[in-house]
């Protein structure tokens, strides 16, 4: 099932390919259309998938025996529901993606082949073919930018690929020593996660390594100062590819981090965590001051992403239950907030062909049905409990103070910052009276934007009331996480930091 | 029979011939002449050096620097002969796109 | 009727709902109705479930719904006890009151409907607030009315000044709420739940060590801002930009004594941090006094009464400082009943005088509005303190309680005694100002009495005004032995048993009101060149209060704009200059050394050529030297 969630992207991006070109009506629709399917199988696919740890629809073929390459695939509680984001997000990315006016074919073929490399990178458990998704993504994603973008397009899209580029080419270097090592301590070769992590390093290697893959996943998520490609190539980037941008590929830093680096080196994981907590409450403050003053509205979406991600790797290096099962719902959340607000952005910039916040105002009275979006997905972002963002914030926050008290109490100012940038903005872009001409006549949400908005809207409202949904899925996987890292290091869970201690409410009657 | 040494001083001749050639010319055509001079230059020598070794790997690369070579003129030639429909010369040094 | 609490949510949440999507379809004074229905049905439902408390026989109960983060221990359950109980019939009921005064009030709106589903949806987030069973699902519905009070207060979206309130009221208590999340985050901590029963059965034993003072002041901080005391109080003057009906339900009645039910429903931390609970108090006393005395200079008619709002927040912090939890949860009952209908009476006020707030040019309305201003006088009454309306029997039940504790908290009594006096001047100034004199609004103003929908709510608030404050009377504790459940084993501060000291202390708070409310009456009752001189007599002092001390433009100064300067400096200095800086930098550099080593590449085949055979011959002479 996993093979055929992979492929169907491909298959679908084959069917346009082969439909012969110059035909507008035809491709996007017929692009959208097709990316149903890998919707559907993953919502299917989230449906049958049960609580429970470790890997499960585990696809195995051998691909390149004498070094041990498999195409190997299998789904857990931590890569399902990115799973199911992605495929989701990519029909909504489509069909915002209608004031495209040149080379449609090719941007729709870019697009599904971006969401196979996804959703590959995210289901990989051989870190060979994981690097290859990885470096596959890229791809697309370059010229989805550098085609489709505006002014300064090829320097985003050359910005975004050499640094990330940078950060692979690291990560090849640890995944061909972490083989090797492999082949000295067994004799065979293998490229398999659980056997790699089955491996005795020595704490100068394991920390070498270590850190070549942080230092790729830190990039990608983006972590302070490895950030700056972020604004740029959000700038830069056509809307789909902005909401892709942020709401998965960004995903694919915290999910690796989580995945591979808890995974692999446990103990340097612990001895990083000083480090790596250290970097992401400064990018949770510093992307939230950045924020607050960009002129930009797509390059103050940006930041608030390098602020909330920030959340993300505290949690998840707080390596407490709450902290993740924060990180992994906050991956969904920030993708839905994030991808939301790129895609009302995108809407925006449509009519009035700007984004900068100085030429609005007045908004919510010429286009009240985008201004109550945005100010939802405004609030989402904030983390407005009720809604998904403070699902994963408060579980971040509380889920950490145990382990890095005075840390967590300087990540917990990002909230009130964030309400600082996101209000301030949608202060100077919609309330007043609009008195600039351009922005009196402008005509609201039609009825196909409402229907891309309108399903993630749902979500968020949904998740924030009853997280239960995910949270049920993902936390199994994450337990096995905490305990794997127990198992293999001397690190003691702060209290109170496993679900077992936590007292349930029921209990008590 | 006649030692291998001649062999082995005719190829020499041969590709130094060849490089010189590659060195001195300027005609695109030419200098593909004398690229295939040095190959065969080699495959003299690979040839001669299997002979006299008694060993049958010498010959086994010459095919394969024959089908090699066929396949290279089949493609630079066709590439010549492209660009001297567009520039209307053979000349390598007016060709220095590729100039840093 | 336990079994059916989640409706009192239910319904109002049910009618925001419905309003939001289907509003627009209903006419204008149907959807009003509607949302008024949905909160009065609340109110039914809640004071039938809350007869058992009446009758003394019930236990607190706890009523799962759903799991929400079962690793956090929050989960949706609702508490039911007394205090929850008197707080939800607070809410319901001056909210169905304030709902109903809306309809007329906001008569003519083109966003009539929506404002009702705001309201609706404040009325079920402030439910949450108050039913909450655990302080995460208190947290929810601490947030949400925030977010009312952000979309109520900035209603009106294309005024800046209400979008700028709007946001200034959400981000100042957002800072407020930071403190109260890290409280959270020491309370899970400790406790690894939110559970309120699972915390304070376990209290006592967990709260070493600084454990309790940490939480007290944290959540303080909290509570000053959602109850706007000082620092964090700025926000509440501004949000008069909202309809006065919002004013008179969030700003007055119930969002803004969150705070107050917060501190009472954690008594039982504060039990064990009595210097937390001095803390509580010296705020609560410090900010009444200081509001109060911006109070007494205002000119904007909501202004007094928003100063007035935070002074009277102030009492109540005086009261749940210390430990006097039932005389604090008495005043935010009897307030939200004279502070609603001051804040009504205004907003019929400035109705009938087409938006016009200015008190300078209102005056002599007394003939023109008489219900308005009969009941208003009412209201002034109670809030002054004059016996034996509503408001005389709680700020004198606070002021003996403080007296009662003694040391510290006698200066503070004398505080509240100051501010009682200001109270009743700054009231009558107000309520003579607009009501009695010559008219000095302009002739085309033609004021009116408001329509029925509206008075109505005024005269139903007055009476509970008038009576409400017999509820817990030192001759009769009702409200007292009504609460008890909801303070088991936490030690409440009580007025002294002895009945002389209680008539001396209650003599000395009715001659505080009664000078008060004298002096503004006399002062006031003179034509406008001799009160303006009157007010000028005490310059600069009046100029100070009226300007409110500049507090806003010292946080402009020392806060906002460093702030901004910082991040302006972050993002266009450090950021794209050092960060991305040294990206771009590491780039040109790379460029650079290719830019060295180009000239390699002529272009010439011969060049790349003789190369070739050098590296050829280099390689073979190596070979041939027997290299290794």
């Amino acid at each position: 099932m996993l093979t055929a969630l992979v492929l169907l992207p491909v298959v679908a991006a084959i069917v346009v390919m082969l439909v012969p070109g110059g035909r507008r009506e035809v491709h996007l629709p017929l692009g959208i259309a097709l990316s149903i399917f890998p919707l559907a199988l993953a919502g299917y696919l989230f449906w049958v998938f049960e609580p429970a740890a470790g890997f499960q629809y585990v696809d195995r073929v051998t691909w390149y025996e004498p070094w041990g390459i498999d195409w190997h695939l299998g789904v857990d509680g931590i890569s399902l529901p990115m799973v199911v984001l992605t495929t989701l997000l990519v029909p909504i990315a489509l069909a915002a993606s209608t004031s495209i006016d040149r080379r449609i074919k090719e941007f729709v073929v870019y697009t599904l082949f971006l969401e196979a490399g996804l959703i590959g990178a995210f289901l990989s458990l051989d870190l060979f073919l994981f690097f290859v998704f990885f470096e596959a993504m890229l791809i697309p994603m370059y010229f989805i930018i550098g085609i489709w973008g505006s002014e300064r397009r090829i320097y985003a899209a050359m910005k975004f690929l050499i640094y990330t580029a940078f950060g692979s080419a690291l990560m090849l270097a640890a995944i061909i020593g972490l083989a090797l090592t492999h082949v000295d301590q067994t004799g065979s070769a293998s490229f398999a996660l659980s056997d790699l992590a089955a491996l005795d390093l020595s704490v100068g290697a394991e920390r070498l390594f270590f850190a070549a893959f942080a230092i790729a996943f830190a990039i990608k998520v983006p972590l302070f100062p490895f950030h700056t490609w972020l604004p740029d190539a959000h700038v830069e980037a056509p809307t789909a590819g902005s909401v892709l941008l942020a709401a998965v590929l960004l995903k694919l830093g915290t999910y690796g981090l989580l995945r591979f680096n808890m995974a692999l080196f446990p103990e340097a994981s612990v001895d990083a965590i000083p480090i790596m907590a250290i970097l992401a409450v400064i990018g949770i403050i510093y992307g939230a001051v950045v924020a607050i003053v960009q002129p930009d509205l797509k390059k103050l979406v940006a930041y608030s992403s390098v602020s909330h991600l920030g959340f993300i790797v505290l949690g998840t290096f707080a390596l407490t239950s709450g902290g993740l099962q924060g990180a992994v719902i906050q991956n969904v959340n920030h993708g839905l907030t994030t991808g939301a607000l790129f895609l009302l952005v995108g809407m925006i910039y449509d009519r009035r062909h700007t984004k900068k916040i100085a030429d609005f105002g007045g908004l919510q009275k010429t286009v009240p049905l985008l201004a109550g979006f945005f100010l939802f997905m405004t609030f989402a972002s904030i983390g407005l409990p009720g809604l998904n963002g403070f699902i994963g914030e408060f579980l971040v926050l509380m889920g950490s103070f145990p382990a890095l008290p005075s840390l967590t109490v300087i990540a917990a100012l990002g909230v009130v910052l964030a309400a600082i940038y996101l209000l301030w903005a949608y202060e100077r872009v919609f309330t007043g009276v609009p008195d600039k001409d351009e922005n009196k006549a402008l005509s609201d949400l039609s009825a196909r934007e409402i229907a891309l908005l309108a399903p993630l809207a749902a979500l968020i409202v949904v998740i924030g009331i009853y997280p239960g949904l995910l949270l049920d899925k993902i936390t199994p996987s994450t337990e096995a996480v905490i305990d794997h890292v127990v198992e293999q290091t001397d690190f003691v869970v702060p209290e109170p930091g496993r679900i077992a201690d936590v007292h349930v409410a029921g209990d008590e009657g | 029979m006649v030692d291998v040494g001649w062999y082995m001083a005719l190829a020499a001749a041969l590709f130094l011939i060849g490089a010189l050639g590659m060195l001195l010319r300027r005609n695109a055509l030419v200098m593909f002449m004398c690229i295939e001079l040095m190959l065969n230059a080699v495959n003299l020598t690979l040839i001669s050096a299997g002979r006299a070794l008694n060993d049958l790997d010498g010959q086994v690369a010459v095919f394969f620097i024959l089908v090699v070579a066929a396949a290279e003129v089949v493609v630079g030639l066709a590439i010549i002969v492209a660009i001297f429909r567009r520039r209307a010369t053979a000349s390598v040094d007016e060709l220095s796109e590729l100039r840093g | 009727m336990i079994d059916l609490l989640w409706l009192v949510i239910a319904l109002p949440l049910g009618g925001a709902a419905f309003l939001h999507f289907f509003g627009r379809y209903v006419r204008e004074p149907l959807s009003g109705w509607l949302a008024s229905a949905a909160i009065g049905t609340a109110f039914f439902i809640a004071a039938i479930a809350a007869v058992p408390f009446f009758q003394g026989e019930a236990e607190p109960s706890t009523i799962p719904i759903w799991e929400w983060m079962p690793a956090l221990g929050a989960n949706f359950e609702l508490l039911w006890d007394p205090l929850a109980a008197l707080m939800t019939l607070v809410v319901t009921g001056v909210g169905t009151l304030i709902h109903v005064f809306a309809i007329g009030y906001m008569h003519g709106d083109e966003r009539f409907h929506r404002f009702f589903t705001n309201l609706n949806l404040f009325a079920a987030s402030m439910l949450t607030l108050v039913l909450a069973g655990n302080y995460a699902m208190l947290f929810l519905g601490w947030e949400l009315v925030g977010l009312c009070s952000y979309l109520l207060i900035g209603f009106w979206h294309t005024r800046p000044t209400a979008a700028a309130a709007a946001k200034k009221a959400f981000v100042v208590n957002r800072i407020g709420d930071l403190g109260f999340m890290i409280g959270l985050m020491v309370v899970f901590a400790t406790f690894s739940t939110f559970s309120y029963s699972g915390i304070f059965e376990r209290a006592g034993e967990e709260l070493t060590g600084g454990l309790a003072t940490a939480i007290g002041l944290l959540f303080l901080v909290g509570a000053a801002g959602k109850s706007a005391q000082i620092p964090l109080y700025v926000w509440l003057p501004d949000a008069m930009e909202g309809p006065t009906p919002v004013s008179a339900l969030i700003h007055a009645a119930t969002m803004v004594t969150a705070g107050v039910y917060v501190i009472a429903r954690s008594a039982p931390i504060y039990e064990f941090t009595p210097f937390a609970s001095t803390v509580v108090a010296s705020v609560g006393a410090l900010t009444a006094i200081w509001a109060a005395s911006i109070a007494l200079a205002q000119r904007d008619i909501k202004k007094v009464l928003a100063y007035s709002t935070i002074s009277q927040l102030g009492f109540m912090f005086l009261a749940v400082g210390a430990t006097a939890y039932v005389a604090g949860i008495f005043h935010l009952m009897t307030h939200a009943f004279f502070k609603a209908l001051l804040f009504l009476g205004a907003g019929s006020v400035i109705h009938a005088m087409s938006d016009e707030q200015d008190m300078h040019r209102m005056g002599g309305l007394f003939r023109k509005m008489p219900v308005t201003a009969v009941t208003m006088a009412i209201g002034a009454l109670a809030l002054a303190g004059i016996p034996p309306l509503a408001g005389f029997w709680s700020k004198d039940e606070i002021l003996a309680a403080d007296f009662a504790r003694g040391g510290w908290f006698y200066f503070l009594w004398i505080i509240g005694l100051i501010t009682a006096l200001l109270t009743a001047f700054y009231i009558t100034r107000l309520w003579v100002l607009v009501f009695l004199g010559e008219p000095r609004w302009e002739e085309k103003a033609h004021p009116h009495e408001s329509p029925r929908v509206m008075t109505l709510p005024l005269i139903a608030l007055a009476a509970l005004s008038f009576v409400g404050g017999l509820v817990n009377t030192p001759f009769r504790l009702t409200l007292e032995h009504f609460l008890e459940p909801s303070f088991e084993g936490v030690h409440i501060q009580h007025a002294t048993d002895d009945w002389l000291t209680l008539a001396i202390l209650a003599g000395l708070s009715i001659l505080a009101a009664a000078a008060g409310a004298g002096a503004g009456y006399l002062a006031y009752r003179r034509p406008p060149e001799r009160w303006r001189r009157f007010e000028d007599s005490f310059e600069p002092l009046w100029g100070t209060w009226e300007q409110a001390y500049g507090v806003d433009d010292l946080y402009g100064l020392t806060l906002v704009t460093p702030g901004r300067r910082l991040a302006e400096a972050a993002a266009f200095s450090f950021d794209a200059g050092v960060v991305d800086g040294a990206v771009n930098g590491v780039g040109r550099v790379v460029r650079g050394m290719g830019d060295w080593i180009r000239p390699l590449q002529t272009g010439f085949v011969r060049n790349y050529g003789v190369l070739f055979l050098a590296g050829a011959v280099v390689v073979v002479a190596w070979l041939v030297a027997g290299g290794s």
